[in-house]
């Protein structure tokens, strides 16, 4: 095409034709049928004439409801590429012993694993833990929206972008091969030259930057918002958890910043920090992304202890036991969880001493911990418990979690830990506090919370299918990992020797394919929930009896939530308001200020994919121009006063008559 | 104009400090950023090794100086949030960089023989007492496998 070959790298840096994998059939395959399902999908908007609806009332959107529902319909997209990895493992180990070599190669599992990876953590588990936080908190503390709505939106996209890019690596080039943190100096510039690790640190850190961003932005709205008389002591405890998350977030991801940082300046300027020359040191960098690493689980976690205690608490009928004493665990965890980070690398030959204080550390955290099972107990105990689906959920967690709980404090024992590191043994583990603490948490959050965003529930019947494949499919596919893993059999191996092994794993890949069902069980309870969505409508705003204010507005909430700003008396307000016999104002409403719709974020988000994926390919000028372009574009948006309106009276007016005579038609 | 960018930013104003504040922030910045200089450039101290104490030390100082007068930091503002803010961080980041020291250097310690000693060595268990003694794991004495422990009587070596 060119015939000089500078002119060439000039252009297109090292991007080449080469980079599109035509010679993967599996990839190939894959791109095809992405191509044409995405071809039909934006077929269907244009056809549909979705295009500006989707613009005006959700890209652009600052609302946080909107924007919580996103992060969540984001979350559950990036689900399905990461549990495509996951069956693809599954169906690879079954099958790949002796002779038989399997189906994938060597080079393209390894890069399957560290997608699924960083997938399910950086782009299902964040995602779907901030879209709850945004969606339910500001309705939680009685607020209108959260303190910066613009940088609301603004995190979210950069949050989108990140997954963009490590969308992008399956089809242009490669992705890393370096396992989900990407340790040097497997991920140095000599021993992956390729841009693999580069689409690892662009995605994470333009993912980052939305991630942090979010996190003030929910501190400052906890701190700053919540309605008159909600002392901190009279704050749902989701909303405790949801604040302790975000600090978290807001002091463990600048460590993951910084360290990226790092090793992209050993990567592209040549720098020798995690390098073995020159002073450097790789266990630096295993040290630094730990103490991100380990706050980390305990941001991912929090918000779904917070969802079981809302859950417990609104289907037992009673008010959560032990409140103080949960909200006291909630804070003792979000400390202590800075004092362990060293659990995951006890075998890198640090001595005894160092060793044992962290190994101690590790089994104090199971305190707190222990505390909120017995809270949730005790609230079960002598309440009138109906096993709604969300219900479920919460006990599959508790059963499931206390196991994977039990054997965290085994790998927290740093003699054992030094048979069980880098074993399957660690897999199942962190499978089963992951699963069965968060993805069981998020699920039991969306289907408590749907009416509430949707103004109908979620199919009650598949709902259940749904949890039942899922727990079942959860055992089956990890409990022969904690077998194998006592056996000794190391995680990431592309292939086996030992034929009597094999049987594990085939009884893993069917577990694999229950989690399937349940996947798709759980898709179905949204589609026959729309279908069905008159018979399962929530007119009252209150369809579980709750206990928190998020239920004391209509469902789906009116853009401004609350005409007027309640006022709270005591913990559970809105079991209180109810207690009290509290009536809905119907008149003096007045015109409410709002903050007003931006494209910016999208623009913002958009240069940063195109700045990244430059700096990927070495293409120099487009990532000079491309910075140039955020840094400009953002100093202009700054001077864009036109930011608030008001949502006039009338309009106010009208939405909450609408309310009113819906309610009464139920008689409530 | 001014009234229109005034509606967004009026909850500010508690925050604020005087000239003179920012002026005494400014000189003892200087002085504070001068003394190391002058410290380094002028070769004032013999031992390297103390002379980039007293930059951290100075460093230091001049962060504190900055929260005070720059940043405002006082025990009232913001109804004591910022304080806390301001508590639970230092805490943070003393872990952060303590752990990361103490950690580091056992590693150190324990991994990085000099002399081509056998695996055996690296079963050694660490000393704690060892590691406040500020001696880098210098060329070993035969025998010792790190200089932390030279001279504690303890040697299991076989």
């Amino acid at each position: 095409m060119f015939g000089n070959t500078d002119l060439q790298q000039l252009v297109f840096g090292r991007l080449t034709l080469d980079a599109i994998p035509l010679h993967d059939p599996i990839l190939l395959v894959t791109f095809v049928v992405v191509a044409l399902g995405g071809g039909a999908l934006l077929a269907a908007i244009t056809y549909f004439r979705l295009w500006g609806y989707l613009w005006t009332e959700w890209f652009t959107s600052v609302d946080h409801k909107k924007i919580g529902i996103m992060y969540i319909v984001l979350a559950l997209i990036m689900l399905m590429r990461g549990f495509a990895d996951a069956l693809m493992m599954r169906a690879q180990q079954a099958m790949a012993f002796g002779a038989n070599e399997g189906y994938l190669p060597p080079h393209h599992y390894d890069q399957i694993f560290t997608a699924h990876g960083v997938i399910m953590i950086f782009f299902v588990a964040m995602p779907f833990v901030t879209g709850l936080m945004n969606f339910v908190v500001p309705l939680q503390i009685g607020a209108r929206d959260v303190s910066f709505p613009f940088l609301n939106n603004f995190s979210f996209w950069m949050t989108a972008a990140g997954a963009v890019m490590v969308m992008m690596s399956l089809f242009v080039g490669e992705f890393a091969r370096t396992g989900w943190l990407a340790f040097p100096p497997l991920s140095g510039p000599a021993y992956s030259p390729g841009v693999g690790v580069d689409y690892y640190i662009w995605a994470l850190q333009i993912a980052g930057v939305g991630t942090l961003l979010s996190g003030i932005n929910l501190v400052v709205t906890i701190v700053k918002m919540r309605a008159p008389g909600m002392s901190m002591m009279k704050m749902p405890v989701f909303t405790w958890t949801s604040l302790c998350t975000n600090v978290l977030i807001v002091a463990a991801f600048p460590v993951l910043t910084a360290v990226l940082t790092l090793l992209m300046l050993d990567r592209y300027v040549g720098t020798n920090f995690f390098s073995n020359d020159l002073g450097g040191n790789p266990m630096m960098y295993v040290n630094l992304i730990w103490i991100w690493g380990h706050p980390e689980v305990y941001i991912l976690i929090l918000p779904a202890f917070g969802v079981f205690s809302e859950v417990v608490s609104t289907f037992s009928g009673k008010r959560l036991f032990g409140y103080a004493s949960m909200v006291y665990a909630t804070v003792v965890i979000t400390i202590l969880s800075y004092l362990v980070w060293l659990h995951h690398f006890f075998t890198m030959g640090s001595g005894a001493s160092v060793n044992s204080f962290f190994g101690i550390t590790t089994m104090i955290i199971s305190i707190p911990t222990g505390a909120k099972i017995f809270n949730w107990l005790f609230t079960m105990y002598r309440g009138r418990v109906r096993f709604e689906v969300p219900m479920l959920w919460t006990v599959g967690f508790m059963f499931t979690f206390t196991i994977g709980g039990m054997t965290g404090v085994l790998l927290a024992v740093p003699p054992a830990d030094f048979v069980l590191h880098n074993s399957l043994f660690l897999v199942a583990h962190f499978h089963n506090v992951i699963i069965g603490g968060v993805l069981f948490g998020m699920f039991a959050g969306t289907v408590y919370w749907f009416p509430k965003a949707f103004g109908f529930k979620l199919d009650p019947f598949w709902g259940k299918v749904s949890f039942w494949f899922w727990l079942t499919g959860f055992w089956f596919a990890f409990a022969p990992l904690y077998v194998l893993g006592l056996m000794g059999v190391t995680r990431r191996v592309q292939h086996f020797e030992d034929p009597s092994l094999q049987i594990w794993f085939v009884i893993a890949a069917f577990g694999a394919v229950l989690v399937l069902c349940g996947i798709l069980a759980f898709l179905a309870s949204i589609v026959v929930a729309f279908m069905k969505r008159e018979e399962l409508k929530d007119v009252t705003g209150d369809p579980w009896n709750g206990r928190t204010l998020e239920w004391a507005t209509a469902s789906p909430p009116p853009a401004y939530n609350f005409a007027f700003s309640p006022i709270v008396h005591d913990n559970d307000a809105f079991s209180d308001m109810k207690k009290r016999g509290y009536k809905r104002p119907l008149e003096g409403f007045r015109a409410i200020h709002m903050p007003k719709n931006t494209g910016a974020g999208v623009i913002l988000a958009a240069l940063s994919v195109i700045c990244g994926f430059a700096m990927i390919w070495y293409i120099w000028w487009l990532a000079a121009l491309s910075f140039v372009a955020i840094i400009g574009y953002t100093i202009a948006h700054s001077f864009n006063y036109d930011r608030d309106f008001h949502i006039p009276v009338e309009d106010v007016v009208a939405e909450e008559d609408r309310r009113t005579r819906a309610l009464m038609a139920t008689g409530a | 104009m001014s009234g229109e960018v005034h509606v967004l930013h009026d909850e500010h104003e508690a925050g604020h400090g005087t000239f003179k504040g920012y002026v005494t922030g400014f000189v003892l910045s200087v002085v504070l950023t001068a003394i190391p200089f002058w410290l380094v450039m002028g070769d004032v101290l013999d031992d390297p090794r103390v002379t980039a104490f007293f930059v951290m030390a100075l460093a230091v100082v001049q962060i504190v100086v900055h929260m005070i007068y720059f940043l405002h930091m006082n025990t009232q503002s913001e109804g004591g949030w910022n304080m806390l803010a301001l508590i639970f961080t230092l805490v943070l980041v003393v872990i952060t960089i303590a752990g990361s020291l103490w950690v580091m250097y056992h590693l150190n310690t324990n991994m990085m023989l000099m002399h081509g000693h056998e695996p055996g060595a690296l079963s050694a268990p660490a000393d704690p007492s060892g590691m406040g003694s500020g001696q880098n794991a210098a060329p070993a004495p035969a025998g010792g496998h790190g200089a932390g422990h030279a001279g504690h009587g303890m040697s299991d070596m076989p």
